[in-house]
């Protein structure tokens, strides 16, 4: 939202300067996200706020006066003026479209007050696009000296307007008489725009009035609110025109005055260059009005010609309907655009029809027009989420009227603003106001009452303020407040709606006193209540530990989108088992649900990186989302751990071989690493089957019988549609909660032998499709305390020496006790009982040495 | 005879002069010190010498032979330094040739942040707490204070789903909720980070999922000034002990008074750079004290309780403190980018 500085001064008078009143509001809550100057020096250092514009010399840009327009010799779209700058007389030459029609007008009858630019100034240049600073040099243009101009908006810095030089009226806004020629421009319309970001509950800040009652209450400066009375001389408004309020609790009120015999012409100077620098187009005066009006006081007002009305009613006096639209009934608005309407969109109808989106945007049947004698003037209020629903159904979130309702303005708002543009109409417009208003208002709003602990801001912000302070702060902002013994009483203004009463009030009243009195201003302190119970939360610490060793296994972390599409996922080749949970509006087709899988989130990243990444070992631990009707309409959220490795085994080095890739070994180690240092017991791997995996190479994970998921090498269809390389890709896929569960909070350790220990290897002959692991069991079950360690080292196949469907498997097997010597009869003794024990229950047959 | 031996150690001592390595030692060792050398001929025919001459030369020989070794021992050491110093010489590299990578694992850069934030809050007694993604509209909004069809909604852009109220949280404040009815009435003091999302075009600087950390504590007597003490010892922690904050008024519809707090740049002290746009100041988080219908909502009676809450993101600060200038890096994962951390 842009306001000009020199508007806001109209109501707060302060010799602060724009930049630190900028500073000012945007630490009490209106953001000033930039500053344009126009004209007013800038400051030097802008500390990270945006500040744009153009500083006009003093002695340079001038006030100056015309007093008599001749034709150029040479040119027919070019003027000569005649120009006292109040030092000298200068002849200058223009092409403004605005004193063409006056080429041959001579001496002037009533001179013209423009802005002046002397040779040497900086400007815009008006004839490029965007801002781009010039300085004014001597030129001969078609024959004539040209070293200075009078000069348009654009050149300013005012607006984009460069249709026609700047003609000043003879009074300022506040009636005073313009200064003389000469005098600094910058003294006379100089000015700052704040462009200021307001959050939802400051829309009562959507104004000139708003911002300047902040500013009185932050810098303490006198504040003055704009009169509110009509000269009302005409014929009164009762019987001429009705309203018929048909949703009271869409349209709590609606209030409207006639203006007759206007007469439709530009706006004054002053008034649309304020408006430009809000950055509102001019378009006549009556419509400037209301968007002068709205800008000023927050409340939007819709003009109707009240002839089209009374036409439209047949003759009789027009009654203004607020309902909502009849089955399939449309509008076509200002902009030109024919809308279908929503059930419960509110509309201003009347008996012919529907006349404009109520609190949003008129229609262009009834708007005023250049040849409008009568005005009807709406001023109503509206329920700010049913205007915020029309505003998002009908895509008309530039509309400043839409803006200011769909966030709520009082309804008593509505007669200030009814009578304040009346009576610029009445001077502005030359129109005479009928008399009396026309004031539906069928759900008045209540007055709120807060009742205020003088307690509350030591209880709630931690620092007693005084109360005289509060009063002052309170009453700044429009608040009227009754010191009681220990509390105080206060009516909050019927400009706002974002105070409650009750404890809410409370807090909504701390606010205010907080903002104001300086968030900074306030000590910062250290809690002083009890601390809470400390709870633990084991699945976070436990999942942290398991990070740490992931990474210790030199496994980087990644986190990855948790929105997917059901045909990403589909390539991991195994049914999806639950529905997905979609997304009403995806963004892109790639993200259209809450995935399912973490392993083919985690493959994806793996693909990516494999085109640069010579070796891979990934994990990432994040949900998946299950719409298993776990929890009625919510997805379970079942975290998993995802390791996927790929690529070298080692990274090269310049000295050594080439590296060998990863194989599944080297995620079984992993896996074997998991299980050791997360202690975990009774756990077993098994040869398994799934979808996404190498059939051979795939094994199950069990933790207490429980399948904590799969892991093993990648299939290569899944590998080749997932764009991985075609060298091996491991992969795991586990449920987290199965190994988290399992984490031992303790576990035993044991000592170390002072004993000499016995190391033997033995080979075993054993059909083929036995897995290791049943003999390395049998063999650890068999030895017990006193083999203490059991080493695979070596797995031979040769069918000519160990016969067909055979394997060989060698251990290393070492043998030691705690408490004594291990002998050679022991230990000979242990391997018998062994080797009998795998000959009985496996048919293995020791090999010979 | 004695002459004789002394012709023989002259001759022996000559030889050891000339000796160059270990190999010749040794062979000099058998030449002049073995059975068959001059000197232990000499020796082992004491027999055939007159009685009165054999402690002569008894004693000349063993003063020769201890002679001998003694030179020999001397000799044996002062080449092994040399062998070896040679030896040493030959084995030496070049030391500014690359080492073998060491590719150890690590965490994504946006949990080593979250670490750093729990450890420091852990310190100052708020425990993690988490929440699901996947939450309903009540929860992410209704009790948070933002009622159907409030314009304070606009400020999050949401993620609906195909079942009706059903959304993807847009902030982690829906664990205040949460944690609040869980441990009504005791005290609460908690961190709640997690992963939020919004309905937004994926940009350079914005993403459709993106982590939040939250803080709340809820008791009897924490006020404003707590919430200002307590995120200013943070803000020391996390960004240097120097630092200063300042906070500026905001609005989030769940707390009130509502603030963004601004850490003085911890890049330039302040002086202005490209990452503060030259401001000087950093916004870090929003914060404000627990809103009354919060409270409420929670099952605390905003007239006995109030509270303060305070969110921020991990992938921002990440940003700040290690100039990352495309938020994509975070969950595009590309190894090149996760290695730096």
């Amino acid at each position: 939202m842009k306001l000009p500085y020199s508007w806001i001064k109209d109501f707060v008078k302060t010799d602060l300067s724009p930049f630190e009143i900028a500073r000012k509001l945007t630490f009490a809550g209106l953001e000033v996200e930039g500053l344009h100057y126009v004209g007013l020096p800038k400051p030097k250092n802008t500390m990270g706020t945006s500040v744009t514009g153009l500083e006009w010399e003093r002695d340079k840009l001038v006030l100056a006066e015309i007093s008599a327009i001749n034709p150029h010799p040479n040119a027919e779209r070019l003027v000569l003026v005649d120009l006292w700058d109040g030092v000298q007389q200068h002849v200058v030459l223009t092409g403004a479209p605005n004193l063409l029609h006056l080429r041959e007008a001579g001496k002037l009858d009533k001179p013209m007050m423009v802005a002046y630019a002397k040779l040497g100034a900086r400007i815009y240049d008006g004839h490029v696009e965007g801002w781009v600073e010039t300085v004014l040099k001597r030129a001969k243009i078609r024959g004539v000296e040209s070293y200075s101009m009078v000069c348009s908006e654009k050149e300013l810095g005012i607006s984009e307007e460069h249709d026609g030089i700047i003609i000043f009226d003879d009074t300022l806004p506040d009636n005073s008489p313009l200064p003389p020629a000469g005098t600094p421009l910058v003294d006379v319309i100089g000015d700052v725009v704040f462009d200021i970001s307001l959050t939802p509950n400051m829309v009562r800040n959507a104004s000139v009035v708003g911002v300047a009652r902040e500013i009185a209450a932050i810098c303490s400066a006198p504040f003055q609110e704009p009169s509110y009375s009509a000269e009302q001389s005409g014929p009164s408004i009762h019987g001429r025109a009705f309203i018929e309020i048909r949703q009271p609790q869409v349209n709590p009120r609606f209030t409207a005055t006639l203006i007759e015999g206007v007469e439709i012409a530009p706006s004054p100077e002053w008034l649309q260059r304020r408006l430009r620098l809000s950055g509102q187009r001019a378009i006549n005066n009556i419509v400037d009005i209301t968007n002068y009006v709205m800008l000023e006081s927050g409340q939007p007002l819709h003009a109707f010609d009240y002839d089209i009305l009374q036409q439209r009613a047949g003759g009789k006096a027009p009654t203004l309907i607020t309902r909502f639209p009849a089955h399939g009934e449309g509008l076509t608005t200002l902009d030109g655009k024919a809308r279908t309407l929503e059930p419960n969109t509110i509309l201003v109808a009347d008996s012919a029809g529907a006349l404009s989106l109520g609190g949003i945007m008129g229609g262009a049947e009834s708007e005023v027009h250049p040849g409008t004698r009568n005005v009807l003037l709406e001023v109503a209020s509206w329920d700010y989420i049913n205007i915020r629903r029309t505003v998002q159904n009908q895509q008309l979130q530039t509309s400043q009227a839409g803006y200011r309702f769909s966030r709520g303005v009082h309804p008593a708002m509505t007669v200030r603003a009814n009578l304040r543009a009346a009576e610029l109409m009445r001077t502005l417009g030359k129109g005479i106001i009928a008399q009396g208003m026309l004031d539906e208002y069928p759900t008045p709003a209540q007055t709120v009452v807060v009742d205020y602990p003088l307690s509350a801001c030591k209880r709630l912000l931690g620092l007693e303020i005084a109360p005289d302070e509060i009063v002052r702060i309170l009453t700044a902002l429009g608040f009227a407040v009754q010191v009681q013994t220990d509390s105080l009483n206060i009516t909050v203004p019927d400009t706002r709606l974002d105070i409650s009463s009750g404890v809410i009030g409370i807090a909504d009243i701390t606010e205010e006193i907080a903002r104001i009195y300086g968030y900074d201003n306030l000590p910062n302190t250290q809690i002083a209540d009890v601390m809470p119970p400390q709870r633990s939360n084991s699945t976070f610490e436990r999942e942290e530990r398991l990070k740490d060793l992931l990474t210790r296994l030199s496994l980087q972390e990644v986190i990855t989108y948790r929105l997917t599409s059901p045909a990403r996922e589909e390539r991991l080749g195994v049914p999806i088992r639950y529905p997905y949970l979609q997304l009403a509006k995806p963004i892109t087709s790639e993200m259209t649900a809450m995935r399912q899988s973490v392993l083919s989130s985690v493959l994806e990243i793996a693909a990516n990186n494999s085109r640069t990444a010579l070796s891979q070992a990934l994990f990432e631990i994040g949900s998946a989302y299950l719409l298993d009707n776990g929890e009625q309409n919510l997805p379970t959220e079942q975290a998993r751990l995802v390791m996927v490795l790929t690529g070298l085994r080692e990274m090269p080095v310049w000295n050594g071989g080439a590296p060998a890739m990863k194989d599944y070994f080297d995620l079984k180690g992993l896996v074997d690493a998991l299980v050791a240092d997360l202690h975990l017991a009774a756990v077993s791997v098994v040869a398994a089957q799934h979808g996404a995996f190498h059939p051979g190479k795939c094994a199950e994970l069990r933790v207490n019988g429980e399948s904590a998921g799969f892991f093993g090498e990648l299939h290569p269809n899944v590998c080749a549609v997932y764009g991985l390389p075609t060298e091996a890709v491991l992969a795991a896929d586990f449920e987290l909660s199965v190994l988290l569960n399992a984490m031992p909070s303790t576990y035993k350790s044991s000592g170390i032998s002072r004993y000499p220990s016995i190391v033997e290897d033995i080979a075993l002959i054993v059909d083929e499709a036995l897995p290791a692991a049943q003999v390395s069991a049998l063999i650890a079950q068999t030895g017990g305390e006193q083999l203490v360690e059991v080493n695979l080292f070596d797995v031979y196949r040769n069918e000519s020496q160990l016969g067909l469907g055979k394997k060989s498997l060698a251990y290393r097997l070492t043998y030691q006790r705690q408490d004594s010597t291990l002998t050679d009869v022991d230990a000979a003794k242990l391997r018998t009982k062994i080797v009998r024990r795998l000959e009985r229950e496996v048919g293995a047959i020791l090999r010979d040495r | 005879m004695i002459e004789q031996l002394e012709q023989i150690e002259a001759n022996a001592m000559q030889a050891l002069a000339q000796v160059q390595s270990s190999a010749e030692l040794q062979t000099w060792q058998n030449a002049h010190l073995g059975k068959k050398s001059p000197l232990m001929l000499v020796i082992g025919n004491m027999q055939s010498l007159a009685k009165e001459e054999r402690p002569l030369v008894g004693q000349a020989g063993n003063r020769i032979k201890n002679n001998l070794q003694t030179a020999a021992s001397a000799r044996a050491e002062s080449l092994a330094v040399a062998e070896l110093s040679a030896k040493l010489k030959a084995e030496s590299i070049d030391v500014t040739l690359p080492g073998r990578p060491h590719s150890g694992g690590r965490l994504h850069v946006s949990n080593q942040v979250l670490r750093q934030i729990y450890a420091i809050w852990a310190e100052m007694g708020f425990q993690v707490y988490r929440s699901r993604d996947v939450e309903t509209d009540e929860y992410n909004f209704q009790l948070l204070n933002f009622p159907v069809g409030h314009p304070a909604r606009e400020m999050q852009d949401t993620f609906h789903t195909h079942i009706p109220d059903v959304i993807l949280r847009t902030h982690t404040s829906p664990g205040q909720i949460h944690a609040m009815r869980q441990f009504c009435p005791e005290p609460i003091r908690v961190i709640l980070p997690g992963m939020c999302y919004r309905y937004e075009q994926i940009t350079t600087r914005s993403e459709v999922q993106f982590h939040q950390i939250e803080g709340l504590a809820v008791g009897r007597n924490i006020t404003f000034s707590d919430l200002k003490g307590t995120l200013t010892d943070f803000a020391r922690r996390m960004f240097g002990q120097g630092v200063r904050t300042r906070f500026r008024t905001s609005y989030f519809p769940f707390t009130e008074p509502s603030a963004e707090m601004d850490v003085e740049c911890f890049l330039c002290s302040g002086k202005g750079c490209k990452v503060c746009k030259y401001a000087g100041w950093l916004e870090i988080l929003g914060c404000g004290m627990v809103h009354p219908v919060v409270l409420s909502n929670g099952g605390y009676d905003p007239q006995a309780f109030t509270g303060f809450a305070f969110g921020m993101g991990p992938e921002r600060i990440a940003m700040l403190k290690y100039a990352i200038e495309d938020i994509r890096y975070f969950w595009g994962n590309d190894l090149r980018f996760l290695k730096q951390f």
